[in-house]
């Protein structure tokens, strides 16, 4: 080896393309870039930018329509990007892994997860099974999974998501590869646990040297965990450089944006405090929700949550999945009869209503969904979506109706263009608004939105979030509003309620929840929160060690 | 397309839509796959046999020539000729209403009778749902053709009684399948978005559950459709079905097959015929069920 | 565990006994006296004594009540009453048709297995993409043959244009050469159909990319991954092939002349026999619910993650 090391990976004018019916359509267009041994390098974009693309390239995995139209890869040296799969086998897991996107889906149902770490060491090289074992056994600890003796003959359904991640880095990492790929490998989990993954991929790479190329979407967890950034979008790059130096000063318009757009701690700005004596408009007190169990036990998925939400504030549930918030704010948009306690809305007793009255009270509580692909009738056009509240309740006429249904996606910031489209042809962002524009048009006092920008890009998050303020400002609307991401919470709510396992562990002002007087549990989170290293970010950090829980 | 929200692109897309019109349906038409294109084909021609068919030939499919048994195909008869001296074409050209009202019939009684029990069930769930499924069970625990001969002895023989006996095995997948559609509907998102709307029982059902669970049922019935021809012809060759001298499909290859080694035309033109009709039914089914959003 | 096992023998139970009432009310309460009728013809030339004696047999002169118990009585005991044209009893009749159906159908669903899983990988394995394309229209061409007119079209083929098999005075295994593969083409067909759809299902899911990953070879992709979870689906539509084994024996029997249950159910509805006919019913609806009761019994036991949900474990 030279003295000067050679890249581990050197990728020049990558062109990709897929082919759709007859033609084929370009996705990434002239990429370069390269990752030095031991580093790690962050391909940064939205949906659509062609960062998974490249990096399935890079291992050989791109779709069965997929294909290199140009440029090269270079994996140590050698230039895979013309290889045969035959070939590129032998480099698969041994030089170049992966860890993947879905941990749920990623492991073969059928087969232990002992089974699954030693494929790898079968498939490249001759072990006894006892010394395959023994290897599988020290890397299942290695990864910090507990037990490993045990885990060995379970099955992918009896572990955690978390776990299940381990158990991927694992495989990843059993052949101490010069490269991992780690595709979005922790947007699928709770932000703790998020943490976690990303430590111990730090942790790993740093014992074996090994390279990192991590695929994200998400710029806080590039900023947190990498040497380098790469940008891309539309399967252009248009900007790379040092983590730091991007940071701190971005040279592209887009990649400001995206900085800009990011929903961090730095970057809220907190809501002036609420004015004493406003009036209530939502009351939850000792809220308890069971489920029936197959087993014929209950579950609690709700404990004892007690707050309340004056009117034209947003309230926000924070919790991690299994948390109950969901359940939470089912129960106050009327789906779901509470086990216990007491729901107002306004006058009404929630828990009282019977099916008419039930139907009346939609007109005060709307709910918004947080996937928007599944929450509209695919068979509707747009105009019929937001008409079918107006029809359910005011008998108008046919014109005024429709002015009604105009006026309203203009409001929501819609050209009237798309009314007559149906919704498989709007933009996830578009989608969004169409569900906003049918909460609205029957004029709600209050507008339950469950995590209903999670499923969006950034940039495309930023106006939604932008769009629902105004409409608060101008309607007078009061939210309560479900969301994993501490970030955002930060920047739309006046109140805060953290659940976890169903209880209700913090409840007060963002200021009180953001603040070290926060339980152990809320102040973790609040660390978990990616993003420590953008500008600014580590002033707004409540210190971890502090003073005991709040009310 | 989702990564910049503006909607640049649909004011701009709708300018291009109008001037694209054409050069869309010229790419559309290339695109149109051969194979479908083939099987409505098939189909129009069969329901024209069954509705005209004096229309594509002059021979009486019941009166023989005499002494033009058992010719082989040439100009004069293009199928040849059976026992009897009949035209085969003819046979098979009058014997297409036969096949297919018997199918209509039957796929009737099954869509009807099967959808209902399925959104019944589908609808209320509990306990009505749990005591109409095990009815359903029990009809698919008794294989289709038992079943089918089964109410053929009850009815006795006959066209109509055959379409009646496949129709009523066709309850069972009917059922299961709108109910599957009903609950799969329900539990989607936007169907409680309907709810939340103020939407009533019966509004959600009509305006959301139908309509989504009409693809699939649409495709099935097609699928039933070949199934049907298929099943009403097995039971004609058995016997149970039109009595002869009705050129029914199934009858037509029953009555060949006491000419195998001569008269060749008599058994296999038929049955490629059916299979002909079934495979489009087929392809036609699969491509309702791929069209679904 | 046994709660679960206890629970799905009381349902499969349940079953069948609906589905033996279904069959009385088809095949006897409905039908009721009326075919008793030709037996008064004087073709038979049967005397008043004889014919009373008859409907004594058939028990048609009481209550239908006390009739319907009495039949489930003597069908619970394996007593299936008497056959209207052969004057045997029913079961002395299923004696000796059912071993060659069993024969057949055992044969014919091996073959349908085999061919089957044969064309379903090969039809994602072959080198070619128009051989692969062939192959998976396959089962949609097999699946609308009649099955009559295959038993025809394979005699005419092979045994008159070929001369391969010989259908005069044929050995007894070349004489089941064309009945059985005339009754694997309608089971292969479906469970061709199941397997491909599989395949291509699985092989689009995250950890057959995880798999490829690790540097495994296509052959092991198919057979550690792809095989195993596209298989187990497929035992579900097992009560459905039996369904079509029955239908395929009665029609492969009656073309082929063989003797059989096929055979049997054929003369029995031509000669309105009722009783041979609710036996053969009762019999299959028998088969195909034990048949479902063993897939559903046995798929927690294949399938992992069904293991705690049915408390096999744990």
């Amino acid at each position: 080896m030279s003295p000067v090391q050679a890249p581990v990976l050197d990728v020049r004018d990558l062109v990709l393309s897929y082919r759709q019916g007859d033609e084929r359509a370009a996705v990434v267009h002239g990429v370069s870039f390269t990752v030095e041994p031991g580093e790690v390098v962050a391909l940064v974009g939205e949906s659509g930018s062609g960062k998974t693309s490249t990096a399935q390239a890079v291992i050989g995995l791109l779709a069965e329509n997929g294909r290199i139209d140009s440029g090269t890869i270079h994996l140590n040296g050698e230039d895979i990007s013309r290889w045969s799969s035959r070939r590129l086998r032998n480099i698969r897991g041994a030089v170049v892994s992966l860890v993947p996107q879905d941990p749920g889906n990623s492991l073969d149902p059928v087969m232990t997860i002992g089974a699954q770490v030693r494929e790898t060491l079968e498939i490249h090289g001759r072990l006894d099974r006892r010394e395959a074992d023994r290897q599988v056994i020290e890397l299942l600890t290695s990864v910090g999974l507990s037990e490993p003796a045990l885990r060995i003959r379970q099955y992918p359904h009896e572990l955690s998501g978390g776990m299940k991640q381990r158990v991927l880095i694992a495989i990843a990492i059993a052949l101490r590869p010069a490269l991992i790929i780690a595709d979005e490998p922790t947007s699928a989990l709770d932000v703790t646990v998020q943490r976690r993954i990303l430590d111990l991929i730090n942790d790993l790479r740093r014992e074996y040297g090994t390279s990192v190329l991590l695929v994200t979407h998400d710029l806080a967890v590039a900023a947190d965990r990498s040497d380098r950034i790469i940008v891309l979008q539309g399967g252009r790059i248009q900007e790379q450089g040092r983590t730091e130096d991007v940071l701190a000063a971005p040279q592209n318009a887009y990649t400001r944006k995206l900085l800009s757009d990011a929903p961090s701690l730095a970057t809220a700005r907190p809501r002036p405090p609420i004015e004493p004596g406003r009036p209530i408009a939502v009351t939850v007190r000792n809220l308890v929700q069971d489920f029936p169990l197959q087993s014929g036990k209950t579950f609690r998925a709700v404990d004892d949550v007690s707050f309340t939400v004056a009117r034209g504030t947003t309230h926000a549930v924070v919790g991690e999945s299994g948390s109950g918030k969901t359940t939470t704010i089912r129960a106050i948009a009327g789906f779901q009869k509470p086990t216990g306690g007491e729901i107002r809305v306004g006058d009404l007793d929630v828990r009282s209503l019977r099916s008419e009255e039930l139907r009346q009270f939609r007109r005060k509580v709307q709910l918004v969904y947080q996937n928007p692909w599944g929450s509209l009738d695919p068979r509707q056009t747009v105009q019929a979506i937001v008409e079918e509240p107006l029809l359910n309740f005011d008998p108008l006429p046919r014109d005024q109706r429709q002015a009604r249904v105009r006026a309203m996606i203009d409001r929501v910031g819609l050209p009237a263009a798309l009314l007559s489209r149906s919704p498989h042809a709007l933009s996830g962002g578009q989608r969004q608004r169409v569900a906003i524009a049918r909460a609205l048009v029957l004029e709600p006092d209050v507008v339950v939105l469950d995590e209903a920008v999670s499923a969006l890009d950034v940039t495309v998050q930023a106006q939604i979030l932008t769009l629902l303020a105004e409409l608060q400002r101008d309607l007078g609307l009061t939210y309560v509003f479900v969301s994993h991401d501490l970030a955002i919470v930060r920047q739309i709510a006046d109140t805060v309620s953290v659940l976890h396992n169903g209880r209700q562990v913090d409840y007060g002002t963002v200021d009180e929840i953001f603040s070290p007087a926060a339980t152990a549990y809320t102040r973790e989170l609040i660390q978990a929160i990616p993003g420590r290293k953008f500008p600014r970010a580590a002033f707004d950090r409540p210190p971890l060690a502090a003073a005991g829980p709040l009310s | 397309m989702t990564t910049t929200d503006s909607f640049l692109h649909v004011t701009d897309t709708t300018k291009q839509g109008e001037t694209a019109g054409w050069l869309r349906v010229l790419a559309a038409l290339r695109k149109l796959p051969l194979g479908l294109v083939l099987a409505w084909l098939v189909l129009t021609t069969v329901v024209l046999w069954a509705a005209m068919p004096w229309l594509f030939t002059a021979y009486d499919p019941l009166q023989g020539t005499p002494g033009g048994q058992l010719k082989a195909p040439s100009a004069a008869h293009l199928l040849g000729t059976d026992s009897l001296g009949r035209d085969l074409f003819a046979r098979l050209v009058y014997g297409a209403v036969h096949s297919l009202s018997g199918a209509i019939a039957a796929v009737g009684v099954g869509l009807i009778v099967g959808s209902a029990l399925g959104l019944v069930a589908g609808s209320a769930r509990g306990r009505v749902d749990t005591v109409l499924m095990r009815l359903v069970d029990v009809l698919l625990a008794i294989p289709t053709l038992l079943l089918s001969l089964s109410i053929i002895i009850l009815l006795g023989f006959g066209t109509l009684h055959a379409a009646i006996a496949v129709g009523a095995t066709a309850i069972a997948g009917f059922a299961r399948l709108m109910r599957s559609e009903v609950v799969r509907v329900r539990n989607a998102e936007f169907v409680e978005a309907a709810f939340g709307s103020g939407g009533t029982f019966a509004r959600v059902l009509w305006r959301h559950i139908l309509p989504n669970s009409l693809t699939s049922v649409i495709a099935y019935t097609a699928v039933q459709f070949g199934w049907a021809i298929l099943q009403i012809s097995t039971l004609g060759f058995l016997g149970y079905g039109a009595p002869p001298p009705t050129p029914e499909w199934g009858l037509l290859i029953a009555e060949g097959r006491n000419y195998l080694a001569t008269a060749w035309w008599l058994t296999t033109v038929p049955g490629l015929v059916v299979v002909t009709v079934v495979l489009a039914a087929n392809r036609i089914s699969r491509s309702i069920g791929r069209s679904s959003p | 565990m046994t709660l679960y096992v206890f629970g799905r023998i009381g349902q499969a139970l349940l079953v069948l006994w609906a589905a033996f009432t279904l069959s009385f009310v088809l095949l006897q309460a409905l039908p009721g006296d009326a075919v008793l009728i030709k037996f008064l013809s004087p073709d038979f030339g049967l005397s008043a004594d004889q014919i009373n004696e008859i409907r004594a047999a058939y028990a048609v002169d009481s209550n239908i009540f006390v009739q319907y118990g009495r039949t489930l009585f003597n069908f619970l005991k394996g007593d299936f009453g008497y056959s209207l044209q052969a004057g045997v009893p029913v079961s002395a009749q299923l004696a000796t048709n059912m071993p060659p159906t069993l024969r057949l159908a055992g044969l014919g669903f091996a073959v349908a297995v085999l061919l089957a899983v044969s064309i379903a990988f090969l039809s994602s394995m072959a080198p070619f993409a128009w051989l692969r394309n062939l192959l998976q229209s396959l089962p949609s061409l097999l699946i609308s043959v009649p099955v009559f007119w295959l038993a025809i079209m394979l005699i005419q083929i092979f045994s008159f244009r070929l001369r391969l098999v010989s259908v005069i005075n044929p050995g007894p295994w070349e004489s089941l050469v064309l009945p059985v593969a005339t009754l694997a083409v309608p089971i292969s067909a479906p469970l061709a159909q199941i397997l491909i759809r599989n395949i291509d299902e699985i092989r689009t899911r995250p950890f057959i990319a995880v798999a490829r990953a690790k540097g495994a070879s296509e052959a092991r992709l198919l057979w550690k991954h792809v095989a195993r979870n596209a298989i187990l689906p497929a035992l579900t539509i097992a009560g459905v092939l039996f369904g079509e084994l029955v239908a395929g024996a009665v029609v492969t029997e009656t073309v082929f002349g063989l003797n059989g249950i096929g055979g049997l159910t054929e003369k029995a509805v031509g000669n309105q026999d009722l009783s041979v006919l609710q036996a053969i019913v009762v019999i299959s609806a028998a088969a195909f619910v034990a048949i479902n009761l063993a897939v559903d019994l046995a798929y927690p036991i294949l399938d992992p993650r069904l293991r705690n949900r049915a408390g096999v474990e744990r």
